[in-house]
Order: structure tokens, then sequence, then C-alpha cells
């Protein structure tokens, strides 16, 4: 974390081979261990949650129920009655973005979506995903689109690059925003962390000051909560419009 | 001690670290510092590969199992619900049916308590009536007996009539006669009195 002088704000994000040589001939980062456990999360969650099968549930239950109609209703409201064919993608995307987020508030863990690789990745299947539907449901006028309706055909050469630009800046927007939210929010508390062990290094008054950083870090793993269900949620809720752009004839 | 020296350096680092985020510090420093646009770490894009597996079967053990399941709990409440109050409208159904009953039997019973005041009063008043009427008929006898006794007083009175006036008549005729020393018969008499008798009717 703290060498010498210098706050090392990003070997946090390094990614180090697990599981041995096993794991290094399978390149297996700490990175797929930890999408693996926030899956696991998620799963275990629905299927300890919903085992009891109450009709009055208990919290864990009323939980995992609150989720799925939290999600079902988001995507049936904004994608249309065709949202139920796309719903458990939407529930995959924004609890799989969420635990991922909060496992990686856990100290000494790993965020995975604090990659830009695995963020645009996903962005990237919102994306194609979003286009094949697009196709499935609308065809060639699919196309369309990239020419908006009453405009003269003068305008075409200036709006149809405009129109391809703003589609294609999609996932890339998609990708950056939950990308630079997560990986701002734990330098920061990366940053804060350091402060906190140089000014206890001062002696007795740096100590006494040094619970100021702890106290902000408090405030910030606050706010990183918060960043994390509203990054999932912005990343699902735009899937959803995406998709019903998709599905609109 | 290490300590002091550290002081003055730590904001300037901090910025430098915390700089790619703000975008303060040139690219260098970005791709020096940021393992996430390391490329040549070939778990970089290991990342991806195995992120789509695990994200894939994480997709369809959500969709084949673990959603399904939320839903068939959702469902059966809500039929279970569904069914309630079903039942729930049954019940109230059956008492709005039963209070009609009773309001409806309760208002015959009134026609019928009035029906039979009705003809309660009815009966007592054709009694009275009937009552009245008898009186009246016996009174009438009574009085038809008693103008009989009457007429038949006044018959015998009127019948007597001739006697008791001859009766009178004699003493007074004799009373006048006598001084003249005339003697009156009593058929004379009679016939005289019934003469005026019959004169004055």
């Amino acid at each position: 974390m703290e060498s010498g002088s210098k706050i090392d704000a990003f070997s946090q994000f390094e990614l180090h081979p697990v599981l041995g040589s096993m794991g290094a001939a399978l390149h297996l980062s700490q990175s797929p261990v930890y999408m693996a456990a926030a899956a696991l999360l998620v799963l275990a969650f629905l299927f300890v949650g919903m085992r009891p099968r109450a009709v009055v549930p208990g919290r864990l239950q009323a939980a995992a129920e609150l989720g799925y109609d939290f999600i079902h209703q988001m995507a049936v409201d904004t994608i249309g009655p065709k949202g139920t064919t796309f719903f458990p993608f939407i529930f995959a995307i924004f609890f799989f973005i969420l635990a991922g987020n909060y496992i990686g508030l856990v100290p000494y863990s790993f965020t995975f979506t604090s990659h830009i690789v695995v963020t645009c990745a996903m962005a990237a299947a919102v994306f194609i995903i979003s286009i094949l539907v697009s196709l499935r449901y609308q065809g060639l006028h699919f196309f369309a689109h990239f020419m908006p309706e009453g405009v003269p055909i003068l305008l075409a050469p200036l709006l149809v690059p405009i129109e391809i630009l703003s589609f294609l800046s999609r996932p890339v927007s998609l990708s950056i925003r939950l990308f630079a939210n997560m990986m701002a929010g734990h330098v920061l508390l990366e940053v804060f962390a350091g402060f906190t062990i140089m000014l206890a290094g001062l002696g007795m008054l740096g100590s006494v000051l040094a619970v100021a950083p702890i106290a902000l870090n408090v405030a910030l793993t606050a706010l990183e909560l918060l960043v994390g269900v509203l990054q999932a949620y912005v990343f699902a809720i735009l899937t959803c419009i995406y998709l019903r752009e998709a599905v609109a004839h | 001690m290490p300590a002091s020296p550290r002081k003055p350096a730590a904001p300037l680092t901090a910025l430098r670290a915390f700089g790619p985020v703000l975008g303060l510090t040139p690219g260098v420093a970005c791709a020096e510092t940021m393992p996430q646009l390391d490329f040549g770490n070939p778990y970089l894009l290991w990342q991806v590969v195995w992120g789509a597996v695990i994200f894939l079967v994480f997709y369809v053990i959500l969709s084949r199992s673990a959603l399904p399941r939320v839903a068939s709990v959702l469902a059966a409440r809500r039929q279970c619900i569904e069914s309630d109050l079903e039942v729930a409208h049954r019940a109230r159904d059956e008492a709005d049916r039963a209070v009609d009953e009773l309001r409806r039997a309760r208002h015959d019973a009134a026609a019928q308590a009035q029906a039979n005041i009705d003809q309660v009063v009815q009966e007592a008043r054709r009694a009275a009536e009937r009552q009245a009427h008898e009186m009246n008929q016996r009174l009438a006898a009574d009085i038809a007996k008693a103008e009989e006794r009457i007429t038949a007083s006044r018959q015998e009175a009127l019948a007597r009539l001739p006697e008791i006036a001859t009766e009178i008549a004699r003493p007074l005729a004799s009373k006048l006669l006598a001084p003249a020393g005339t003697q009156v018969g009593d058929e004379t008499l009679s016939a005289a009195v019934r003469t005026s008798l019959s004169k004055a009717a």
C-alpha cells in the first residue's frame, strides 16, 4: 500500500495469479475468483432466501423478492411487455455489478468492476445483444434509425454520421462510467488510508490528526455503498433503454 | 526519524497518484500507474474470457433455476391472495344476502302484524256496530211496545169515556132537574152523552 513517502493507490488494481501453477496455466487471476464469488453470492442470496417458500416471507426471502420485483418492474416498465424476455439478463447484469462493487468494498478484496476491460466487455455484450435484438425485431428497418424521420434529405450527410457516432459511443460511455466511478472511489479510499498511516508516523500529534482521514474514509465508504448500487442501477437501466429501442417498431 | 521528511511530500504524491482520476497528470503517468491498462499482463485480457464464462454460467443458473423459483413463489402467493379474496367476497355476498333476507323477513313480519292489527280493529268495529244495531233494535221494539200500550190505554180510556161522562152527567142532570121534579132515565142520559160526544169528536 504505502512504500516510502509514496502512496501507491494503484497497486490494489494489479492482477496476481492465484491457485499456483494450475491457475497460472489457466491464466486465472484474483479477478475471476471475485467474479465467481459475486455470482455465487447472488445465487446463494436467491437460493437460501427463497428456500422457505413462505407465503409470509422472512427477512431474507423478503429481500430476495424485493430484488426480483425491483428488477422485474424496471425491465417491464422500461422495455415494455417484452421486458420479461430480457428480465433474467437485466437481473444478471444488475446483481453481478452490484455484488462486484460491494465485494470490492471489503478491505483486502478486489473490485473487478474497476477494470476497464471487464466493464468494456460487459458494455460490448449489451451493445451486441441490443443490435442483434434490433435486427431480430426490426430487420433492416433498424438502419433507418440513423436517419431521423421528417428530416430533409440534404441534411443526411451531416446527420447520419452524427447518429452513427452517438450510437457507437453508447458502449464507451457505458463502460467508462462504471469503470471510472469504481476506480475513483477505491483510489480515494486508498489515498485517505495512506494519509492515516503517514500521519500516524509523525508521533503523538500525528496520531491524533490521523483520526480525520479515518473519519473521512468512513464517510467515503458510505458514499461508495451509494455509488456501488447507483452504478449498477445506471448500467441496468441503460441496458433496458437500449433494449427498448431495439424491440420498439 | 523517517516521519519528518515524509510530511511535505505527502500531498504531492497523493496528487500524483490521484491525478489520473482527475485528468491532471499527463498520460505517461497513467500508463505507469494504472494496472488496468497494462496490456502486457496476460491476466488482464484473460479476465474477459473468465468473466464471460462466469457470467454465462451465472445467467443460465439464474434464468433456468433461481429466478423461476422466485417467480413461482410470487405466483403462488398471488394465487393464494386471490383465492382468499374470492372466499372473502363470497362470504361477504352471503352475509349481504342473509342481511337482505333478514330485512325482508322483518318487513314481512311488520306487514303481517299491521294486517293483524287492522283485522282486529275491523272486527272490533264490526262487533261494536252490531252491538249498537242490536241495542237500537231492542230499544225500537221497546218503544213500539210502549206505544202499543199507550194506544191500548188510550183506546180503553176512550171506550170508557161515555160511561164516565154518563156517571158525571147523572148527578148533574138530577141536580138540575130535581127542582122541576122531572126524572131522567138512564138510557136517555147515555144516549144524550153519546150524541154530544160523537158531535165533539
